[in-house]
């Protein structure tokens, strides 16, 4: 479904991603690991467009999209649950997950959406008049993946997702990522959380430095001394 | 007690004027986070055109409005996608020093084709009141307060009832998450600047049939904007609109109570004190919006 072929990304002087490969194919979840400043946060930025690759291609479903603005990229099904959550706080829940279906693809979709967020997520439902600002983190952070899929996606990239929550909340996330995996959805999932991505993903790949350093199969990963290198230096 | 009220009434009229002016300086501002110092400018070019569409072509000011603010619209576009657009990335310094080179530039555009002269307009209705009491209502200026007030209440419910209005906030609040909501910002940009550029278009043919026009005629009033913006808050419309308001109220009263020379000096006390105890402002988005346009 996503194929990017050596990625190389310059923050002005400094290279950020050097000849990164990554593949993730169809219904999939994969894990994409590393420590703080591996490149994981550039990586997905890169694929929604924020972020311009000074060299080396992103396909998705066989089309190049590398040089595409973001809401181009938006409109062919790839959407990203930024870190931090990044909502609109000085909205109410209900204009945050419209905004989130602000795109024409999302559009047509729009009550169907909103049905299964409000039965994935009960609480935003009961809450929906209320400013997404004035929420706690946890509910945020499922304002936040319920706006992502408002967007109608195909593809999902969600960054750090259990960033800052209490243990019991990330487990209902992961929960929820599950369902939404259920639902067709391939999910691309940024996480400094190793043990709990690893138990949901199918295959995972490890950043060290802004370069690849592991790729494979979820079980196999979790078990390679190169992961533990990546999160411990040496 | 009657001079009292016409000095309140007059300070609320000419506030009307200022919040339309500071509106569209602030939707700028709080989308598009450039301070557009040649936003007085684009005042005066409104001024003109309503004046020749007068002079030339004997169009009532009221009547051509609707004109002058279609041509500041289509201007606003022009000038965000040929000047600001490739600027928005670069340091706070070259966004203050290209605006206010804008500035400059038509300031002197404006005196080499049309001199230095003070030019009005002469209409029927220029000098007519209305006589509640003992106070004088003057028409153009109730038409200008009135029109502020219908636009505020307009830009209200763009912003918050529509999808569009509400993707412009989107933008003015986290710009890279509504990117990736699939809202295309560089397109809401150059609507909110058009937009701004027409409200202050809007406001330059509501101020011709009470004011001279003059090549640097929007300095006066873009000063005023910039008190009003802080004393509102950054990016807030309800503040630049009862920003407007009591920067009037605050002008008439200085006139009239310590010295009419002195009244600039009293709201730029009033400028100083803002920025010095509460630098968001009256009514602002809130934390951090008082670093809008340096970012």
């Amino acid at each position: 479904m996503l194929k990017c072929e050596s990625m190389n990304l310059f923050y002005g002087e400094v290279q950020a991603l050097w000849d990164v490969n990554l593949e993730v194919k169809e219904g999939e979840i994969v894990a994409l690991l590393g420590a703080n400043a591996a490149g994981k946060s550039t990586t997905i930025n890169a694929i929604s467009g924020l972020e311009k690759l000074s060299s080396g291609k992103i396909l998705f479903e066989g089309t190049e999209i590398q040089k595409k603005d973001p809401h181009e990229i938006v409109e062919m099904g790839i959407v990203q649950v930024p870190e931090g959550r990044k909502l609109f706080s000085y909205m109410t829940i209900e204009e945050n997950l419209e905004l989130g279906a602000y795109s024409k693809r999302a559009r047509a979709n729009f009550k169907q959406n909103l049905e299964t967020v409000f039965e994935l997520f009960p609480i935003l439902k009961e809450r929906r008049k209320q400013l997404a600002g004035s929420m706690s983190g946890g509910q945020q952070q499922m304002c936040a993946v319920a706006r992502g899929l408002m967007g109608n996606p195909k593809f999902l990239m969600i960054d750090e997702l259990s960033l800052g929550l209490a243990p019991l909340v990330v487990k209902q996330l992961f929960e929820v990522l599950t369902q939404i995996s259920k639902r067709g959805i391939t999910i691309l999932l940024v996480e400094q959380n190793v043990k709990q991505s690893l138990a949901i993903a199918n295959s995972a790949f490890v950043l060290k430095n802004g370069r690849l350093a592991l790729s494979g199969k979820a079980s196999e990963v979790a078990n390679d001394p190169t992961l533990h290198q990546a999160y411990l230096g040496k | 007690m009657g001079e009292i009220i016409q000095v309140l009434i007059s300070g609320i009229l000419v506030g009307g004027i200022y919040a339309l002016i500071s509106m569209g300086l602030n939707l700028i501002l709080g989308v598009v986070r450039i301070i557009n110092f040649a936003h007085g400018e684009f005042l005066m070019l409104a001024m003109y055109l309503s004046f020749f569409l007068y002079s030339v072509w004997g169009l009532d000011p009221y009547v051509s409005a609707l004109l002058v603010v279609l041509i500041l619209f289509v201007f606003g576009l022009f000038i965000q996608r040929i000047i600001i657009q490739p600027i928005l990335n670069t340091s706070a310094t070259v966004k203050i020093f290209v605006t206010l080179g804008l500035s400059i530039a038509l300031q002197n555009f404006a005196l080499m084709l049309w001199r230095a002269d003070f030019r009005s307009v002469h209409t029927a209705y220029q000098t007519a009141v209305i006589n509640v009491g003992t106070v004088a209502v003057s028409i153009p200026r109730l038409i200008a307060f009135i029109v502020a007030i219908i636009v505020a209440l307009g830009m209200y419910l763009f912003l918050n009832k529509t999808l569009v209005g509400k993707a412009i906030r989107a933008v003015a609040m986290e710009k890279r998450a509504a990117a990736l909501m699939g809202i295309n910002v560089k397109r809401i940009y150059l609507l909110a600047f058009a937009i701004g550029s027409a409200i202050v278009g809007l406001a330059g043919a509501l101020l011709i049939p009470i004011y001279y026009v003059f090549p640097t005629v929007g300095t006066l009033f873009v000063l005023i904007s910039f008190v009003v913006v802080v004393l509102g808050g950054m990016g807030s419309m309800l503040g630049a609109f009862l920003g407007g308001i009591i920067i009037g109220l605050v002008e008439a009263i200085a006139g009239v109570v310590i010295a009419p020379g002195l009244k600039e000096a009293v709201y730029f006390i009033i400028f100083i004190l803002v920025l010095l105890f509460r630098p968001s402002g009256l009514f602002s988005l809130g934390k951090g919006s008082e670093e809008v346009g340096l970012k």
